[in-house]
């Protein structure tokens, strides 16, 4: 009883490997390849005053990409991946304060502390499962919170964290208030995880996590060390969300509290599920659409976003199971169904 | 110090009644019906609401509170009948996920109703004076809070334990099929059980009022201690969320006087260790294996 059950068996993949594209319909595929990243250059290009708000779309991108591969692909069911967000933030934006302003150096720091957590606490309970698993997330999220709001000499409680000062990129390129090294920032380091989480999930061992989301006790009898490929994957995917993490405080050069607390597990789940779970980019789709909804409610009122939000998220639930990106497939099905209906025989 | 201790004592009491009260629903719908039900603390922010709402326009307490626990029972209901429905089926995702959308829309609707900032809930005044129990005087409110938690625990332990409905509960939670077979209808057990949950969360958002504030967040930001008593507690079971969430409220009272700077993660980490070591939590319901 993982991830959203889905009746039908799964299909493969359509293309297994970036070779594979220059076959058969393969402009179709690249043409698929090729929109959202066209979509985020042009972006660049085009966004004038709204550059800050691609740039959160792109690090929350990257944030859903990581759950992704814990939730969707592997399917752990977990409500605590803001610990990691959280976490590779305020280890950023120590590692600035305390350490050393270079973003390259803090953000490689701050991947590899939110990784190690991810593996130290996944060793801990990925054994196991379902609400228990859940609620250890849960308690582990909390714990953080708790943690960073009462050691306000470290972190500010919160008032969060203040006077995060960074270096120029490479010495060349610095962060200004019109957010254009922030952008670019956030979507190379958004491109190389695209690649790794691709690579990753084409793999027999992102082959092996799809076998364990589906039954995890027959992968174990043929032999699959799951305990293992689960660590192996959560870490990676911590390791992700703490890059999130990092992204977001060297763009807004603060850290907030609110990093750390269930609404952020919340709305990244959210907006994966919105955009549809085990597609990679179901994550592009559902953290864009997720600030164009908060954009444009916002406007009628401060509350309403949250009310839509929830709305979306129940329908998504109970009649889209597999997200927007699925709503070719169902409207088809629909379709043929209606087209069935008049003739009865 | 022998009247220091009794002080903590009543205070954890007091509070792990408060826990216990909204709990006991969760521990009916999680526990018992198997839906990981992240909004059961609307149901109680709404009782709360109500009740808080009434108590200003002049309305009096008791009947306010039954009021609370009506409307929290009443939108259970619909709820149940609309989107719980489909989901004793689906995994454990869906539920959270659809649960957390309750959240979203009963927390947006709340603030849009009764403003983002704690609402104030008016209690009569014999409530609000300090008892003299002897070795001191006490908040008649707390001492108010254990009678009503107690008298609950009591109903539903008979309920669920030794009525025919507890018996007809249990079979269609262990095996439904079996239950239809025989010819229980199952759906409007289950519709019914699930508004009794809803309805006393309401009844304990809204007597509890002045231990957990009412404000919007309320529905997000104190369901992990409601989900921590029901898990700690072991699912399904009454016995074992009344001694979790009295040992809860002792704790964290405990943590309060003793350990200020540390108290709200000591509790966390607690349950951590704890589920770590009896992933079943203190006593699994034996209808759970």
């Amino acid at each position: 009883m993982t991830a959203l059950n889905r009746d039908e068996p799964v299909a493969a993949p359509p293309a297994t490997s970036f070779g594979a594209m220059t076959s058969g319909r393969s402009w179709l595929a690249l043409v698929g390849h090729a929109l959202p990243w066209a979509i985020i250059i042009v972006f660049y290009f085009m966004a004038g005053g709204y550059l800050s708000l691609g740039t959160q779309v792109l690090i929350w991108i990257l944030f859903a990409l990581s759950l992704d591969l814990a939730l969707g692909y592997a399917g752990i069911v977990t409500l605590g991946q803001a610990a990691f967000f959280g976490l590779g933030a305020y280890a950023a934006g120590l590692f600035a304060i305390h350490v050393s302003p270079d973003p390259i150096l803090g953000h490689i720091a701050a991947v590899l502390i939110a990784g190690l957590f991810g593996l130290v606490t996944g060793a801990m309970i990925l054994h196991t499962t379902g609400v228990t698993f859940l609620m250890l997330t849960l308690a582990i999220v909390s714990i953080l919170f708790e943690y960073a709001n009462q050691a306000r000499s470290l972190t500010g409680g919160d008032d969060g964290l203040q006077g995060v000062k960074i270096d120029p990129i490479f010495g060349m390129f610095e962060f200004n208030i019109f957010g254009e090294t922030a952008y670019v920032y956030a979507a190379v380091v958004l491109f190389i995880w695209f690649l790794i989480s691709w690579r990753i999930v084409h793999s027999p061992f992102g082959r092996s996590l799809d076998g364990i989301r589906q039954n995890a006790r027959r992968m174990r009898a043929i032999g699959t060390p799951v305990w293992w490929r689960l660590l192996a994957v959560y870490t990676l995917s911590a390791a992700m969300a703490g890059s999130a993490g990092a992204l977001s405080a060297h763009a807004t050069r603060f850290v907030g509290l609110s990093v750390l607390s269930l609404l952020t597990s919340g709305i990244v789940t959210v907006m994966l599920i919105l955009g549809g779970t085990r597609r990679l980019y179901g994550a592009f789709v559902g953290a864009a659409v997720y600030y164009l909804v908060q954009d444009a409610t916002a406007r009628i009122s401060p509350y309403f976003w949250e009310f839509v939000v929830g709305l979306m998220l129940i329908a998504t639930v109970l009649f889209l199971e597999g997200g927007l990106l699925d709503l070719g497939r169902v409207g088809r099905r629909l379709f043929d169904r209606l087209r069935r209906r008049p003739d009865p025989t | 110090m022998l009247s220091f201790a009794a002080t903590v004592l009543l205070d954890g009491v007091s509070y792990g009644m408060v826990l216990f009260l909204i709990s006991v629903g969760l521990t009916i719908t999680m526990g018992l019906m198997r839906v990981v039900n992240l909004a059961h603390g609307s149901f109680a922010m709404i009782g709360g609401y109500t009740a808080g709402y009434l108590t200003q326009k002049g309305v009096n307490f008791y009947f306010a509170l039954v009021c609370a626990a009506a409307v929290a029972g009443a939108l259970g209901g619909i709820a149940e009948l609309t989107v719980y429905r489909p989901l004793y089926r689906k995994g454990e995702l869906s539920q959270v996920l659809l649960t957390i959308g309750l959240v979203f829309v009963v927390t947006a609707v709340a603030t849009e109703m009764f403003g983002a900032f704690p609402y104030p809930m008016v209690f009569p005044d014999y409530l609000a004076q300090p008892v003299n129990i002897g070795f001191r005087t006490y908040p008649a409110y707390r001492l108010f809070l254990i009678a009503v938690g107690a008298v609950v625990a009591a109903v539903m332990w008979y309920l669920i334990d030794n009525s025919l409905y507890g018996a007809k509960l249990r079979a269609a939670v262990d095996n439904s099929k079996i239950a239809r077979c025989v010819g229980m209808n199952v759906n409007i057990l289950f519709t019914g059980t699930f508004i009794i949950g809803c309805a006393l969360a309401g009844l304990g958002g809204a007597v509890g009022a002045q231990i957990l504030s009412l404000e919007p967040s309320y529905a997000l930001k104190y369901v992990v201690l409601f989900l921590v008593v029901v898990i700690v507690g072991g699912e399904g079971s009454f016995k074992g969320s009344f001694i979790a969430a009295i040992a809860l409220g002792i704790i964290d009272t405990l943590g309060k006087y003793f350990v200020t700077q540390a108290a709200p993660y000591l509790l966390y980490a607690a349950v951590f260790v704890l589920l770590l070591w009896r992933p079943q939590g203190l006593m699994p319901s034996k209808a759970a294996g």
